[in-house]
């Protein structure tokens, strides 16, 4: 005779056991759709992690969009299921003046007040992505007379500049090579669908991925703005062996360098 | 005709409800309609009142989402909503995914694998322990964990958005209901019909079961997608009180003996009264 007992202590122990497995897979999938980097976002959205837990998925930024721009990853895309994205190589960013993706998120994972300011809608605020150039592939690089990119951006001369420069190998002909101004460019993708080569030399990837990062310790002496960031500035001293004696003990220290 | 209207009068006004609605949002994304616009896990009503899937937002919540006034409104009509007229009645008359499993359970009354596979392996109340995961799996992942799995999010934004590989997820769902497990997905599974069948618990519309009239003919529990609701019939009348009574009306249209109808749910009180007497 099995006891009532030992049936319910192995039931539990099942349902538990398939609790596990089946919470291993799903977690195993949700990690490896979210470890996808190189993912575009709307215009207005916050930071990736807090997005992927505050977007509902239901596509009314996508219905909003008037170029379809923006589409919602389906199962097989290796994207996050459900959420907003564009490939602007496909259709980039038309930077509309008046937004209309953002305002109609029900749960703020675009959030209207990225792109306002003075209670004024300002796309040129937008932060999608940013756009980089593969010098070595970009024609305009080579000499040769390019600036598609440059056209189409709709921050002309701010977002992307030409920098001009002679040709040395002609001696008569000059570079017009475009530079993109990270702090500037919202990463609508214009240049990047404008691009003439067969693969864009110029791409918008997210900018946590391209850009770096300072941290505290440098600072832009010239720029009395740039000083206030000292304030986050933390001071780590490293000990050692060598701590032991003061710094200029260890410098009149000859023991062993100078023959007897 | 009216035989016809008789027998499947409810299956058909679901239908209706379900395809219609999916249309409307089909209207909403492509020709700019502003009925009903987004999908199923959120909508804007007239362009308005904003509508929520309540699971979602607890899946937010778990997941320490900054929850928009929005959102809790949105989410909070359609939790109302529900507790009325019960609870999964989004399962039967909204959700897309009904048509795929009812259309699965068919073809097992149809080629009689119900009268092979007698007894089903698995219990109905996994669905509660698949919320309780959902709802773990969203605080430990910082996302909404089901929503990121959801073959119901897939079907609706497959209908509405476009399809890319969302037709392998119904086919899975359509199998495992045909060979795999009966009324698996929807009854066994779903943490949104466990979370639905939570909501609905306190939902005033019922079927009633009269056990004078019926013959026990059991027609209602062979073609019932949550027969263990209907546990009462020939023995006693009661009202179907469970939360996962999905309130498709299924079991009304194929009874002959009109021993089952819609009802208002009846007050603890008014129920004593009856019994005193």
């Amino acid at each position: 005779m099995v006891s009532e007992r030992r049936r319910f202590i192995l039931g539990t122990a099942r349902a538990l056991g398939i609790a596990a497995l089946s919470g291993l897979v799903w977690s195993a999938y949700v990690d490896e759709v979210t470890s996808n980097k190189l993912i575009l976002r709307p215009p207005g959205a916050i930071n990736e992690e807090d997005f992927l837990a505050t977007c509902i998925k239901c596509g009314m930024c996508v219905e909003a969009c008037p170029f379809d721009t923006l589409s919602l990853a389906k199962p097989g895309s290796n994207k996050p299921l459900g959420t907003p994205y564009f490939e602007p190589r496909d259709v980039a960013c038309a930077m509309c003046p008046d937004i209309p993706c953002v305002p109609v998120c029900p749960t703020g994972a675009l959030d209207i007040t990225k792109v306002t300011t003075n209670n004024e809608l300002n796309i040129n605020l937008a932060k999608m992505g940013v756009a980089i150039v593969d010098t070595k592939n970009c024609i305009a690089y080579w000499g040769i007379q390019c600036d598609a990119c440059y056209r189409a951006c709709p921050l002309m001369d701010k977002a992307i500049y030409l920098e001009y420069e002679k040709n040395e190998r002609t001696g008569k002909h000059a570079f017009l090579k475009p530079i993109v101004d990270s702090d500037v460019c919202t990463g609508c993708g214009l240049c990047e669908h404008a691009c003439v080569t067969k693969e864009a030399a110029i791409i918008i990837l997210p900018r946590e991925v391209a850009l770096g990062k300072v941290g505290d310790h440098y600072i832009k002496g010239w720029d009395k703005k740039d000083e206030a960031r000292l304030k986050n500035a933390h001071s780590e001293t490293t000990t050692t062996e060598l701590s032991k004696d003061r710094a200029v003990d260890s410098l009149n220290d000859m023991g062993g360098l100078l023959d007897d | 005709m009216t035989s016809i209207w008789k027998n499947y009068r409810f299956l058909i006004l679901r239908r209706i409800t379900q395809i219609g609605l999916m249309l409307f949002y089909v209207g909403g994304n492509y020709w700019g309609w502003n009925f009903i616009q987004g999908n199923l896990s959120s909508s804007s009503l007239f362009g308005i009142i904003p509508l929520s899937d309540p699971f979602a937002a607890l899946q937010m919540f778990s997941a320490g989402a900054v929850m928009s006034a929005n959102l809790i409104f949105g989410a909070l009509i359609i939790t109302m909503v529900y507790m009325v007229i019960g609870g999964r009645v989004f399962c039967s008359w909204v959700c897309p995914v009904n048509m795929i499993t009812d259309a699965a359970n068919f073809l097992r009354r149809k080629l009689n694998f119900n009268q092979i596979e007698k007894k089903q392996p698995a219990s109905r109340n996994t669905r509660y322990w698949v919320v309780a995961l959902s709802l773990v799996l969203s605080y430990i992942l910082g996302v909404t964990a089901f929503e990121f799995i959801s073959p119901i999010s897939i079907t609706h934004r497959a209908i509405i958005f476009g399809l890319g590989l969302g037709w392998a997820a119904m086919l899975v769902i359509f199998l495992f209901d045909l060979f795999i497990l009966k009324n698996g997905w929807c009854g066994h599974i779903c943490p949104l019909g466990g979370f639905y069948s939570i909501v609905g618990k306190v939902g005033l519309i019922r079927v009633d079961h009269d056990e004078e009239k019926c013959t026990v003919c059991m027609k209602c529990k062979e073609v019932c997608p949550e027969s263990q609701v209907l546990f009462m019939v020939g023995k006693e009348s009661l009202q179907v009180l469970s939360g996962e009574c999905t309130n498709c009306g299924r079991c009304i249209e194929v009874c002959d003996d009109d021993a089952l109808n819609f009802s208002i749910r009846k007050l603890a009180k008014e129920k004593s009264k009856n019994e005193n007497n």
